[in-house]
């Protein structure tokens, strides 16, 4: 494989900013996306994931700061812009184009196009090649672009929200394929999802975004050990938790349910049983919307200070 | 199949021990690879490959360079004795603090215990 940079990093994203007149959507970011491993772009609607994916594939232009792609810049780069897909959730097509014609085309801008993929997956879709794609449905639209990013086989491959109006069967048709090519021909897959619990376990590593910023940035395992939830007698959860990072509480009569940053050690976890305390694991989606809302009060509580 | 809580890769492992110790997976068999674990339990082929690099690392796996991963001899002895250390903590601790939440003595507990064992004995010919 050939590359201009010496280590694994293809991604690297020093200090990027982007301002939309008065909106800081991208606030100083900065991140490194490594060779052959699937990441998770997760963050709420309007955290700034779509606008950040856009720049690095060279469809927005940065406001400031630097990005570089297999060590070049990507705008007007033909040789670095061959090696990206992007999958976008609200793609648009010619208005007489179908299926067959979009898939044409991509199968001649991406050099590692496989058209035997490209036709399997057509048929676990069922894909109608010769409708209008403006007569689509909406899942139907949401396949040709799942179908033209795992069959492109790109170095690098963005999935922005590819599963809208995918029911679940076809949901997890995309996911096993994904994972099925990916493991014949390992590269970087970018995904980006609301559906946190249904891509989890796909991701090795995650980066969460918040309003423009970088909330986390993390091994998935790492992210796992990152909080726990004690539940039991609200006295002991409260004598527990006390001096701990606590980003999340909720009650039902006299048990409490808390949840706090940091791992357990063996005898913290020990003195928990004692106290007839339960630990109990927190998902990788109720981990990053607790973590979100922590940041979001923290930062209420600064504007009104 | 897969549960919260517990790292995902020592989950991968266990369930390739759990075919070792039930038997379906004999010493110096191939082990299922990465890929096929990864499909299998629907996980990222980098969080399988890490609890195949724990089992290597306990002496469970070993590489035969360019054909896979296969059982080592011994492995099964190995993992019985780890899960004969591990099962007060795992299955008895537990047992113990219900029972003294609903009131039942140890003795209780004996009596209750061998009721339930001469109720559910195995048939004949199936393993432990």
């Amino acid at each position: 494989m050939t590359s201009q940079t010496t280590d694994n990093a293809v991604i690297e994203v020093t200090n990027l900013t982007k301002r939309y007149r008065d909106t800081l959507a991208v606030d100083e970011v900065s991140f490194t996306i490594e060779r052959d491993t699937i990441y998770g772009l997760l963050g709420r609607n309007g955290a700034g994931k779509t606008t950040i994916m856009s720049i690095l594939t060279a469809q927005n232009f940065a406001t400031s700061g630097q990005v570089r792609v297999f060590g070049e810049d990507p705008y007007e780069n033909a040789h670095v812009l061959g090696r990206m897909c992007f999958v976008r959730e609200s793609q648009k097509y010619p208005d007489d184009a179908t299926p067959r014609h979009a898939l044409r085309m991509a199968s001649l801008f991406f050099p590692h196009w496989d058209q035997q993929l490209a036709d399997r997956l057509i048929g676990d879709f069922q894909l109608p090649m010769k409708k209008t794609i403006k007569k689509l449905s909406r899942g139907q639209l949401s396949a040709v672009g799942v179908i033209i990013g795992l069959a492109s086989r790109a170095e690098v491959t963005f999935f922005d929200e590819p599963y809208l109006g995918l029911d679940a069967v076809a949901r997890q048709i995309f996911y096993d394929r994904l994972l099925q090519d990916y493991a014949e021909h390992p590269r970087t897959i970018i995904l980006s999802s609301h559906l946190i619990d249904e891509v989890a376990n796909l991701l090795e590593r995650v980066i969460v975004i918040d309003r423009g910023r970088i909330l986390m940035d993390e091994s998935t395992d790492a992210v796992r050990d990152r909080a726990v939830n004690i539940v039991g007698d609200s006295a002991a959860v409260d004598a527990f938790v006390d001096g701990r990072e606590v980003i999340h509480r909720e009650s039902l009569g006299r048990v409490s349910s808390v949840t706090v940053l940091g791992a357990l050690t063996a005898a913290e976890r020990a003195s928990l049983a004692d106290a007839g305390l339960d630990v109990a694991p927190v998902s990788l989606q109720q981990l990053i919307v607790r973590t979100t809302q922590h940041a979001a009060s923290d930062n209420d509580e600064g504007a009104l200070r | 199949m897969v549960e919260e809580g517990r790292p995902l890769f020592v989950q991968i492992a266990e369930s390739v021990e759990d075919s070792i110790v039930d038997g379906s997976l004999a010493e110096e068999a191939q082990a299922p690879s990465t890929n096929e674990l990864a499909a299998f339990y629907r996980i990222n082929p980098a969080t399988a490959a890490k609890g195949i690099a724990m089992l290597t690392d306990k002496g469970v796996l070993y590489k035969r360079r360019g054909i896979g991963m296969f059982v080592s001899t011994g492995a099964r002895d190995l993992l019985l004795t780890e899960r004969r250390t591990a099962f007060a903590d795992r299955y008895l601790d537990p047992l113990l603090a219900e029972a003294r939440m609903l009131g039942l003595s140890p003795d209780d507990l004996i009596r209750l215990l061998a009721e339930r064992a001469a109720a559910t004995t195995p048939p004949e010919g199936a393993s432990s």
